[in-house]
C-alpha cells in the first residue's frame, strides 16, 4: 500500500475519531483556558507587563498543551492494541507517521487559536489585527513541534514511563522552536512585518524540513518490534 | 438471531464474497528453524522447527507461559527472533517482513478495533489497511455471516465482549491471507460464534490456506486441528497429525508431558 | 584491544599531566582575567571532545539503524555516556569561569545554554536507554533520539545566538591567539580526546562483556 493511501486513511479514521469523540478538543480547550487563567495570576497585572510576557507564554502554554495533544494521538493506538495491527500493515509506514502529523498539526492549530482568542479575551490584547501575521508563526513553529513530538510519543506510547519520559526527551529539543517562534510572535503582536528578522523565520522553516524528513525516516524503526 | 439464514449457504455466501477471501492461497508454505527468543534473561522459545503446508491447521497447546504467544508474535513479524530463522512461502520472518505481512492474518488478545467507530467502519479501515478495497456487500456479508447486522452501525464501544469478538471473527473472514494466526480465538465467543469460526477456517483449510492457532479449549481446538502441538517451556515436544491419536488418549499425552513429567 | 586501551589510558595520562603543567604553570597569565582564565585549559578541550563523542553518536546511530549490528549500538551508548561527562565537566568549569568572570555562577549567555540544552538532550537519550527493557528496541529508540538530537543542537545554537550572548567569541574562533596559550590548548585537547578514546574502548568493553555475560546465562 503506497504511503499516501496509509495517510489518507489514517487521517479518515483518526478525525472521524475525534468528531465523534471529540475527547482530543475537549481536553484541550479545558487545559489550555486553566492555563491562561493560571499565567494571568502568575505575571504581574499591568498591560505592559502582560504584554511582554505574552509571545513566550503563549508557546509555553501551546507547547503544554501540546504535550498532552502529542501524547493522544498515540492514545488512540494503544487501546485494543491497535498499534499493533497498524504494525502489520504492508507498506511504507513513514505514511503513517505522515498521517499522525497532520493529525497532530490539526489538533494543535486548533488548541492554539482557542488560545490566542482567549489570550485577547482575558488579557486586553487585540488580535484582530494582528492574526494575520501570527498564522504563518503558528504554522511553522507547530510543524516543528509536531514533528519531534509524533516521533517521540510513537516511542513513549509502548513505555511504562511514558508521562515522564515523553517532556523528558522533548522539552529540550524544543529550545529553538520556543526561542524562535516567541520572537516571532512578539514582532507580529506588535504589528512589525516577519521579515523584519528573516533569519528566525529561515530557522523555523529550515527546522521544520530537517525534523520532518528525519521523523519520516525514522520513524519506521520505532514502528519495529 | 439466526446466524447462517438459510438463504445464505456457506456455497452461495462465499460466492458473494469469494472474490476477495483467499484470493491468496497458492500452496505456499511455513518453514522455521531453530526459533529462539529471550526475553530479559530467559528463553520463551527454545530451538523450535516447524514446517507447515497448504491445507494444514496447526493447533497448539500448552501451559501459561508456554511460548504460544511469543511464537505466535514472531511468525507474525511483530517480534524478532533472538535466533533462528523462518519463511513463509519463500520470503524471510526478519528481513521480508513486508511480503510476509501481506500472507498473514492474526487473531490476537488485542481487538484492534477503535471504540468509537462502528463495527462496519472497523471492518473497511482493516481491510483498507491491508491494502484492500472490498465491495460494500462483502462487508456486509462477513457483518452478516457473524450475526451482528442488528448493531454494525453501533459504536463499538456499545457492544458486549461477546460481540467486539464477533467483529475480529468477521474481520479474518475478509482476510485474504495465506497463513491465519489464532491467539486463543475462542476467548469470549459463544457456542453459535464459535461455530462460525469453525466453519470459517475449515473453509480456509479447504482452500489450502494454513493456521497455526493457540488454545486452552482441548475439545474445540481438537476438532479444527490437521495437526496437535504442544508446547511446553518454549520447546514444541509434540508435532503429530491429528489421526494419529485419540481424543483421551491426546488428553493423557498433555497431561503426561506438559504439566506433570517431561522436565 | 586490551593493550591498545592500556596503552592510551597510560598516553592519556601523561599528555594531561603535561598539558595541566603548562597550561597552570607554564603559561602565561591572561591579560585582563589574570589566572581565572587558565580554567580555558579544561574547559575548552572538554566541550569540544563533547562534540566529538556526540558526532561520533550520530554516526554510530545511523549506522545501527541501517545495519543493525550490535557493535554499533554498544559505541552509540559509550560515546553518549562519555560525551555526557565531559559536558558535564564543561558545565562545572564554566560556572566557576563564570562566577569571577560575570559575578555569577549562572548566565543565560548562548553559549552555556546551549550547553546546558546539549546536556539535557543526551542525560535524556541515557535516561530513554535506562527504562526499556530489551536491549535491541533500547538501541532503535536512542538511534532515533541520537539522530534527532545532534541535528536539534546546531538549531539551538543558532538560536541561542540570537537570542543573547555575553560569552567572549569561542577560543579558537578569535583567530590570532597568543600561541603561549595556543601549544598548551592544545596539549590539552590532545590529552582529552585521547582519554575520550580510552573511556569509549573501555566502555564498549564492558558493554560486550556485559551481553556476553547475559548470553552466558541464557545458555543454550
Amino acid at each position: 500500500m503506497s504511503f499516501l493511501a496509509l495517510t489518507g486513511q489514517i487521517l479518515r479514521k483518526d478525525f472521524r475519531i475525534e468528531v465523534r469523540s471529540r475527547e482530543g478538543v475537549n481536553t484541550l480547550l479545558f487545559f489550555s483556558t486553566l492555563l491562561v487563567f493560571l499565567f494571568r495570576f502568575a505575571i504581574g497585572s499591568t498591560e505592559t507587563q502582560v504584554r511582554e510576557a505574552a509571545p513566550g507564554l503563549l508557546w509555553l502554554a501551546f507547547i503544554l498543551t501540546g504535550l498532552w495533544g502529542m501524547a493522544r494521538t498515540f492514545q488512540v493506538e494503544r487501546e485494543n492494541d491497535c498499534l499493533e495491527f497498524l504494525r502489520l500493515a504492508p507498506g511504507d509506514l513513514g505514511g503513517l507517521y505522515l498521517g499522525k502529523l497532520i493529525v497532530g498539526c490539526c489538533l494543535m492549530w486548533a488548541t492554539e487559536l482557542a488560545i490566542l482568542a482567549m489570550f485577547g479575551l482575558f488579557f486586553h490584547l487585540d488580535m484582530w489585527p494582528v492574526i494575520g501575521s501570527l498564522i504563518p508563526v503558528l504554522i511553522l513553529g507547530t510543524v516543528g513541534f509536531v514533528a519531534i513530538g509524533t516521533l517521540f510519543a510513537a516511542i513513549t506510547a509502548n513505555l511504562k514511563a511514558r508521562e515522564v519520559m515523553l517532556p523528558l526527551l522533548l522539552f529540550p529539543l524544543m529550545v529553538p522552536i520556543l526561542l524562535a517562534a516567541s520572537r516571532l510572535t512578539d514582532l507580529g503582536l506588535a504589528g512589525d512585518s516577519l521579515w523584519a528578522e528573516a533569519h528566525w523565520l529561515r530557522l523555523l522553516i529550515g527546522f521544520d524540513v530537517v525534523f520532518v524528513v528525519l521523523g519520516y525516516l525514522t520513524f519506521p524503526f520505532v514502528m519495529e518490534d | 438471531m439466526s446466524l447462517l439464514p438459510s438463504a445464505v449457504s456457506i456455497a452461495s455466501w462465499r460466492r458473494q464474497i469469494g472474490s476477495v477471501a483467499h484470493g491468496g492461497t497458492s500452496g505456499i508454505s511455513l518453514h522455521v528453524r531453530g526459533l529462539s527468543k529471550a526475553f530479559r534473561g530467559t528463553w520463551a522459545l527454545r530451538g523450535l522447527d516447524l514446517d507447515l503446508g497448504p491445507g494444514e491447521t496447526l493447533v497448539l497447546f500448552g501451559p501459561n507461559g508456554s511460548g504460544k504467544t511469543t511464537l505466535l508474535k514472531i511468525l507474525s513479524t511483530l517480534l524478532r527472533p533472538t535466533r533462528g530463522t523462518g519463511t513463509l512461502g519463500g520470503a524471510d520472518l526478519v528481513r521480508e517482513r513486508e511480503k510476509v505481512r501481506r500472507r498473514i492474518g492474526l487473531l490476537s488478545h488485542g481487538s484492534f478495533l477503535y471504540e468509537d467507530l462502528t463495527p462496519r467502519e472497523n471492518l473497511v479501515f482493516g481491510a483498507a489497511m491491508r491494502g484492500g478495497r472490498p465491495a460494500d456487500g462483502t462487508i456486509a456479508a462477513a457483518i452478516e455471516r457473524v450475526g451482528l447486522e442488528a448493531v454494525a452501525d453501533e459504536r463499538v464501544q456499545t457492544l458486549s465482549s461477546g460481540m467486539k469478538r464477533r467483529v475480529t471473527l468477521a474481520r479474518l473472514l475478509l482476510n485474504t491471507a495465506d497463513l491465519w494466526l489464532l491467539d486463543e480465538p475462542y476467548t469470549n465467543l459463544d457456542r453459535e460464534a464459535t461455530k462460525v469460526l469453525e466453519e470459517v477456517l475449515q473453509e480456509h483449510q479447504e482452500q489450502g490456506g494454513m493456521a497455526v492457532m493457540a488454545t486452552h479449549n482441548f475439545l474445540d481446538g481438537f476438532k479444527l486441528a490437521t495437526r496437535l502441538g504442544i508446547l511446553a517451556r518454549g520447546r514444541l515436544i509434540l508435532d503429530e497429525p491429528r489421526e494419529s491419536m485419540t481424543f483421551p488418549a491426546f488428553q493423557e499425552l498433555y497431561t503426561l508431558r506438559a504439566e506433570g513429567g517431561g522436565r | 584491544m586490551d593493550r591498545l586501551a592500556r596503552i592510551l589510558g597510560v598516553g592519556a595520562g601523561v599528555l594531561l599531566a603535561i598539558g595541566l603543567w603548562m597550561g597552570l604553570v607554564q603559561a602565561p597569565p591572561d591579560a585582563v582575567q589574570g589566572d581565572v582564565q587558565r580554567i580555558m585549559y579544561i574547559h575548552v578541550p572538554s566541550i569540544l571532545t563533547a562534540y566529538l563523542a556526540f558526532t561520533v553518536v550520530l554516526v554510530a546511530s545511523i549506522a545501527y539503524l541501517l545495519r543493525g549490528s550490535r557493535g554499533w549500538d554498544r559505541l552509540a551508548h559509550a560515546s553518549a555516556e562519555v560525551g555526557v561527562v565531559f559536558t558535564g565537566i564543561t558545565l562545572a568549569t564554566g560556572s566557576i569561569w563564570g562566577k569571577p568572570t560575570w559575578g555569577v555562577w549562572w548566565t543565560w549567555d548562548a553559549r552555556l545554554t546551549g550547553t546546558a540544552v546539549l546536556f539535557l538532550i543526551y542525560v535524556g537519550y541515557l535516561m530513554l536507554r535506562s527504562v526499556v527493557d530489551d536491549r535491541d528496541r533500547a538501541g532503535r529508540y536512542a538511534a532515533v533520539v541520537g539522530i534527532l538530537g545532534f541535528f536539534d543542537i546546531i538549531f539551538t545554537h543558532m538560536a541561542v545566538k540570537w537570542f543573547r550572548t555575553l560569552h567572549q567569541a569561542s577560543t579558537l574562533e578569535k583567530g590570532a591567539i597568543d600561541p603561549a596559550l595556543y601549544l598548551p590548548l592544545m596539549v590539552n585537547l590532545g590529552a582529552f580526546v585521547t582519554l575520550y578514546i580510552y573511556f569509549l574502548l573501555r566502555r564498549v568493553r564492558l558493554g560486550t562483556l556485559e551481553e556476553a555475560v547475559e548470553a552466558e546465562v541464557l545458555g543454550g
